[in-house]
């Protein structure tokens, strides 16, 4: 279990005079099973995932892994704890080929097969990309379906996505449902996804919305994901109501 | 041959024992071996040191080696190899230096190599350098390439020095006909205190004439290194250069390309890129476990591969 107390992040404001905080107090219990943090951009959700890694320490709090403390361990002995962390906006390597990213997440030699499976998962034709460079020659799709792919080999009891359907195209979209269900009952552990979209909040057990920096709410999914779609709705019906009014 | 040569020999050429197909061995300065073929014939040079590689017409398939080791201190050796292929053959020719050096005087080979690549032949020319030894002398590499390209013809050289080479000059100078094709691979890996500098300069002088230059290298300790690289495009042309370094610690890295076109068709580009191993590169891998010592290797040797 990933466990989150009283957790801040303060960082210095632009002109260097003042204080900005991004994450304020932030307790949050994650029991094995799927949980999706959702929340309007700018809320601190990155922030959170990359202090879950190790990416950023907290300024403050406690993060605590099967009742570990591990908040000042560094990103690779957090990694090697068993936290995985898919990056929102995956990293390119000039030489470094897709075989080799995921034989170096799986943290042993694996076969070609066991790589191509891997990839298979996340809709990738293995044979076309195993030998291919992680490099700018692919699209920001393939990449994110690649270091999703990263995730899968490891393995871990945590894995943690940072918005994965960003720049997936809808076919794809489908597959990633797909993966995530799939990871859902065969991986065991806790999945944390970050995701703006619905379908992926709705393959959720639970759920939390992050905004301001802090936790406005956290429960089932069944309790909060009815209360969000009214919200939006809301939300839609006074844009609707501003855009009549420019009608006329 | 003593272990020591025989392991520099399967570094440099991956030589097991003898290879098959034509071969000539150089140690020490002196002939070590010698085979040739049918297609491929290989003579010593009566004027000055060196051999004669003649590639008969029509040659497919078959692989020269032509490897040179120094084991002992102080030795300066230079050679004259000139290879000849033949019109329409299709060969590999794998050269290489290894300098075992645990004496305190410089071990030194300069090989000058030119090729005449005749019309529609193709060629891929491997060239490896390594140096070893704990001794204090150094081990200095100085190979120059002349490489002639008649129409339709097409080299691939790869060359790589990836250790224990304190000093390198590595000069090219090629001249590309009607048709023809070179490209160069390069890779380069200096530390301690090693110096290295290569100096591209190919002409494209006929039309379709094309060359494609890719260096990429890794600097690290307290070495230096410096690129030059020039194309003129003398006719309708391609000409593409690219040096990618990765610089670490307090090394330095210089490049200094340059394209000239003198036709108005001729179609020249550059691309070069020095920095360190970008900070996110080195936090992905570590996201999967490794330490950032690990990650750097990781990073260094994929870029190298």
């Amino acid at each position: 279990m990933l466990e989150l107390r009283n957790v801040s992040f303060t960082v210095d404001n632009e002109n260097g005079d003042g204080k900005v905080d991004i994450l304020k107090d932030i307790s949050l219990k994650i029991d094995n099973g799927f949980v999706a943090i959702t929340g309007p951009n700018g809320g601190g959700k990155s922030t959170l995932a990359k202090i879950i890694a190790g990416v950023y320490q907290p300024t403050g709090g406690q993060i605590l892994l099967d009742g570990e403390d591990i908040t000042n361990l560094s990103v690779t002995d957090r990694a090697k704890k068993g936290i995985s962390f898919a990056f929102q906006q995956p990293v390119r390597f000039k030489g470094i080929t897709v075989n080799d990213l995921i034989r170096l997440a799986a943290g042993h030699p694996i076969s070609v097969s066991d790589a191509c499976d891997y990839l298979s998962q996340v809709g990738l034709c293995a044979r076309d990309y195993i030998n291919r460079e992680v490099n700018a020659s692919l699209s920001g799709g393939e990449l994110k379906r690649i270091e999703i792919a990263t995730v899968l080999a490891r393995g871990t009891k945590v894995s943690l996505f940072d918005e994965p359907e960003a720049g997936i195209d809808l076919w794809s979209f489908n597959n990633l449902i797909n993966v995530f269900e799939r990871m859902h009952s065969t991986l065991g552990g806790s999945i944390i996804i970050i995701s703006h979209q619905e379908r992926i909040l709705n393959i959720a057990d639970k759920v939390a919305v992050i905004a301001n920096g802090e936790v406005k709410a956290y429960g089932a999914k069944s309790d909060i994901l009815p209360e969000l779609l009214d919200a939006s709705a809301e939300a839609c019906k006074v844009l609707t109501e501003n855009m009549k009014g420019v009608a006329e | 041959m003593n272990d020591t040569e025989k392991q520099l020999l399967s570094i440099i050429a991956d030589m097991d024992g003898t290879p098959d197909g034509a071969y000539n061995i150089r140690a020490n300065g002196a002939a070590a071996g010698r085979q040739v073929t049918e297609n491929i014939d290989i003579k010593s040079k009566t004027d000055k040191s060196g051999i004669d590689i003649i590639i008969r017409p029509g040659t497919k398939g078959e692989t020269v080696h032509i490897p040179v080791i120094i084991s002992q201190t102080g030795l300066t050796d230079l050679v004259y190899n000139d290879f000849i292929i033949g019109e329409d053959a299709d060969v590999t020719i794998m050269a290489g230096c290894g300098i075992h050096n645990c004496g305190s005087e410089e071990s030194r080979h300069d090989g000058i190599h030119t090729f005449f690549v005749g019309k529609n032949a193709r060629v891929k020319y491997i060239e490896r350098h390594y140096g070893e030894g704990d001794g204090t002398g150094g081990n200095v590499m100085n190979p120059t390439t002349v490489v002639n390209i008649a129409e339709g013809g097409y080299m691939e050289m790869e060359t790589s020095q990836i250790k224990g080479i304190d000093d390198t000059n590595r000069v090219t100078r090629a001249v590309v006909a009607e048709g023809g094709t070179l490209v160069i691979r390069e890779k380069i890996m200096t530390h301690g205190t090693q110096h290295a500098e290569t100096d591209f300069s190919v002409d494209l002088n006929g039309e379709n004439a094309g060359a494609n230059v890719i260096s990429r290298s890794v600097a690290k300790g307290k070495s230096t290194q410096f690129f030059k690289s020039n194309i003129n495009g003398n006719a309708a042309c391609n000409g593409h250069t690219e040096c990618d370094a990765i610089i670490m610690d307090e090394a330095k890295v210089s490049a200094s390309p340059q394209l000239s076109a003198n036709h108005i068709d001729a179609s020249l580009i550059h691309e070069a890129a020095i920095g360190k191993i970008a900070g996110e590169q080195l936090m992905k891998l570590m996201t999967l476990g490794l330490t950032e010592q690990e990650a750097e290797e990781e990073i260094v040797n994929g870029f190298l591969k």
